[in-house]
């Protein structure tokens, strides 16, 4: 087994399917003979030839729209946005077609493609290498919504991804692609080489969608949580000494309701953590269900931790990030509840 | 169909993927671009039709020949203290990218980028367009503030983030903004400024204003669905707009072959749009002025847009993120057949004997100190540190006009949380 970072393990897993599958292609601004500005896809156009892993125009219109028209093909294409502050120009082709070619044509054409993309914030990137647009996609029917938190789940989730049929937003938190970041920026971060979840095969395996992971056992409140802010929230539970459960979605839709259900049934308290803004975040969509399903096991009412609604400012980062402290009061809230 | 297939006979299919000059290591040959004689490219007048000079699309304007003198009917003939302006701004822009680049290695800031080589393309239209038309910068345009005035220590406090930053530490360094000095709030999303530039000229029109746009992007964002958007509107109302294309051909680790280079060129863009399209020299500044005043004169008379493509080269790398020993030859920089634009005007202006090599000297040295005294200023009100030096309440305004319930709960929420997180 291999130590692996991040980024590290998702190029593994897009190594592990360019051999296992033909049909698999790689498409995106930067990513060809450079490799990528995160170097996601470093050494694949090398080894697999420019007419599988290709750099492309500048365009996300015509990056999406092309990975439509080549699914339709019947290859199973993984492009890459540069950054998810930059997958609007192609929100068309997200939305009105690769979400819906399944339905329109009745299952006659498909869209098997997984837009991977560095998403969220905490790099000193102002307001357009910092967004976290999750909640835009998981609003809009046939789109699923991918975010690992570690190495391991990274390598796992993308080939499920990659071998899923349907259209999928891998988002990758592009803050811990080194390192699991606890929300302490002015502390070192420790490497993944370090960390359990670091440890990676170098052969294929996968982990399925819709799939959460229980990180950690406790029968105090239930913490629900993905990306970067698993680590954060993990970090504030330690620090509080609270048994907390806290699950990392993994997969935002389809979603393991079940896991949320069980979890909440035996520990009766619920903190929603997400780093995008508040307003309709995905946080609301967690609130809700867990209102309509498990009101009754409720010992205290939900609490939401998100970023402000307002754009990612450069300068105010740590004051916009939802660190220890907005978990912390918000932890207290609950307990007290 | 008659039931045999049309397809019989045919070699299969394969992908063409562009492919550049060189690579890292590889001898540097830029012998396939063509560098026509300065002064040989006819000037149309500023009415002309487009389809009778579509030869401009795929030539090269230059004015200034091999030994540094003016030549043709594009010289611009602008005064000596035209031309001092246009040496000392393109020399003060060189400046200001070397030290706030080290401003950054040094940690004062999060990010940086260069405009080495393409001071031209932004101080040359600058000078040939009036102060008050409106000019919509990608963040390369660096050399208009420069030009139409902006104090450098503003430009500095932006890139610190600091308190006296005048965008509240809001946008990523270089992403300026100036209303006072008609240039528009740099976008980090390429190409979005294109269609926005043409909204402003229409608006321009339909008040029967007398001033024009003038807009930016790089050749790898004309691949952006908003740079065609931007050029159906402005030729379907004939805004009085200027597209200017900066084709210094890279785009980040992409050559310009990834946004249609290898097929034609960009000013040729303007032919299927019907559009006036002139292809300059980028590092000819009196070139480039000249076709700016073409272009400005064309929009002014209501005679429309015209896209000018800038040829030039990125001497340096495209930010303080990238590394381009990675993806392109290190020698391409020095072996770039049109040579810098600094160095071009220094020889045209030594030639007319009103310019020397001490004067340049010591011009350089001048402009070098004024960076050095405009950091100093800008540093007395903070560098980008851990960002505390806006009120956090700052952070809510500006999102609407008035503050909405939930984002006052949220500005005192950030609040609390600084007494507890940052209590000094
Ligand atoms: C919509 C969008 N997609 C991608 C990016 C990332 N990006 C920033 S600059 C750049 C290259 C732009 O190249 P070019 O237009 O040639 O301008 P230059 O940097 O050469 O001046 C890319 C891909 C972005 N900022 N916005
Ligand atoms: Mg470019």
């Amino acid at each position: 087994m291999a130590r692996m970072n991040m980024i590290q393990a998702i190029n593994s897993a897009l190594d592990n399917m360019m051999e296992r599958d033909d049909n698999v292609v790689m498409m995106g601004e930067d990513i060809g003979y450079f490799g990528g500005v995160f170097r996601a896809t470093a050494g694949l156009q090398e080894k697999y030839g420019k007419t599988r892993v290709f750099d492309t125009p500048i365009s996300e219109c015509g990056i999406i729209g092309a990975a439509v028209g080549m699914g339709a093909y019947g290859l199973r294409p993984v492009p890459e946005i540069q950054f998810a502050d930059y997958i609007y120009p192609g929100m068309d082709q997200l939305i009105s077609e690769a979400a819906r070619l399944r339905y329109r044509s009745a299952g006659e054409f498909t869209a098997p493609i997984t837009v991977r993309s560095p998403f969220g914030g905490g790099i000193f990137g102002g307001q357009t290498h910092s967004q976290s647009p999750e909640s835009m996609f998981t609003h809009v029917s046939g789109l699923k919504t991918v975010i690992p938190s570690t190495p391991y789940d990274a390598k796992g989730l993308l080939i499920a991804s990659i071998e899923d049929n349907d259209p999928v937003l891998f988002f990758e938190p592009k803050r811990i692609y080194n390192g699991p970041f606890d929300g302490y920026y002015d502390k070192p971060v420790q490497p993944w080489s370090k960390h359990d979840a670091g440890e990676v095969p170098d052969d294929y395996y996968r982990i399925d969608l819709g799939k959460a992971n229980i990180v950690r056992e406790g029968d105090d409140l239930t913490v629900l949580a993905y990306g970067t802010m698993v680590h954060v929230a993990l970090g504030v539970i330690k620090e509080q000494g609270i048994d907390a459960e806290v699950i990392d979605l993994r997969t935002l839709v389809p979603l393991d309701i079940e896991a949320i259900e069980q979890s909440i049934e035996k520990t009766g308290r619920c903190l929603i953590v997400h780093e995008a803004t508040r307003t309709s975040g995905f946080g609301a969509e967690l609130s809700a269900l867990v209102q309509e399903r498990c009101f009754y096991h409720l010992e205290a009412p939900i609490e939401r931790v998100t970023g402000f609604d307002t754009p990612y400012p450069h300068s105010l980062e740590w004051a916009y990030f939802p660190g220890p402290v907005r978990i912390g009061e918000a932890l207290d809230k609950i307990m007290k509840g | 169909m008659t039931g045999e297939s049309a397809k019989t006979n045919l070699p299969p299919l394969s992908l063409h993927v562009p492919e550049p000059r060189s690579r890292p290591g590889d001898p540097v040959d830029f012998s396939d671009i063509i560098v026509p004689n300065a002064g040989k490219q006819p000037r149309p007048d500023e009415n002309a039709d487009p389809k009778d000079m579509m030869d401009l699309s795929y030539d090269l304007v230059r004015v200034l020949d091999e030994k540094g003198a003016a030549v043709g009917p594009w010289d611009p003939k602008l005064n000596e203290k035209q031309l001092l302006k246009m040496l000392r701004d393109m020399a003060l822009t060189r400046a200001f990218d070397e030290r706030l680049y080290r401003a950054q290695r040094q940690g004062k800031t999060s990010f940086y980028m260069k405009c080495r080589g393409e001071e031209a393309t932004s101080i040359a239209p600058a000078m040939a367009l009036d102060s008050e038309d409106m000019v919509f910068p990608s963040y390369r345009q660096q050399g208009i503030l420069i030009s139409r005035g902006y104090p450098l220590v503003e430009m500095v406090n932006q890139i610190y983030s600091n308190k006296g930053d005048k965008l509240k530490g809001r946008q990523l360094p270089i992403m300026y903004c100036s209303r006072r000095l008609n240039f528009f709030t740099i976008s980090g999303n390429l190409a979005t400024q294109y269609p926005q530039a043409v909204g402003w000229a229409m608006a321009s029109a339909i008040k029967g204003d007398s001033r024009i746009a003038a807009v930016w992007c790089g050749e790898g964002s004309t691949a952006e669905s908003d740079f065609h958007a931007a050029m159906t509107f402005g030729t379907v109302y004939n805004a009085p707009c200027i597209f200017n294309v900066v084709n210094n051909q890279w785009a980040i680790s992409s050559f310009s072959g990834f946004a249609g280079a290898e097929r034609t060129t960009f000013a040729a863009r303007a032919i299927g749009y019907g559009m006036a399209g002139l292809r300059v020299d980028g590092n000819d500044p009196l070139a480039v002025y000249a076709a700016t005043q073409w272009a400005a004169q064309r929009a002014r008379t209501n005679q429309g847009p015209t896209l000018i493509e800038h040829f030039t080269y990125r001497a340096e790398g495209h930010s303080t993120s990238d590394d381009p020993s990675a993806y392109r030859s290190s020698d391409e920089a020095t072996e770039w057949p049109l040579g810098d634009p600094i160095e071009r005007l220094k020889t045209h202006m030594i030639g007319l004997g009103i310019w020397d090599e001490e004067r340049h000297a010591a011009m350089d040295e001048e402009v070098a100190t004024e960076v050095k005294a405009a950091t100093k200023e800008a540093e007395k009100n903070g560098i980008l540190g851990h960002g505390l030096h806006q009120p956090f309440e700052t952070m809510f305004e500006d999102v609407f006009e008035e503050l909405p319930w939930h984002l006052r709960e949220q500005s005192e929420q950030a609040i609390r949380e600084r007494e507890i997180k940052w209590p000094e």
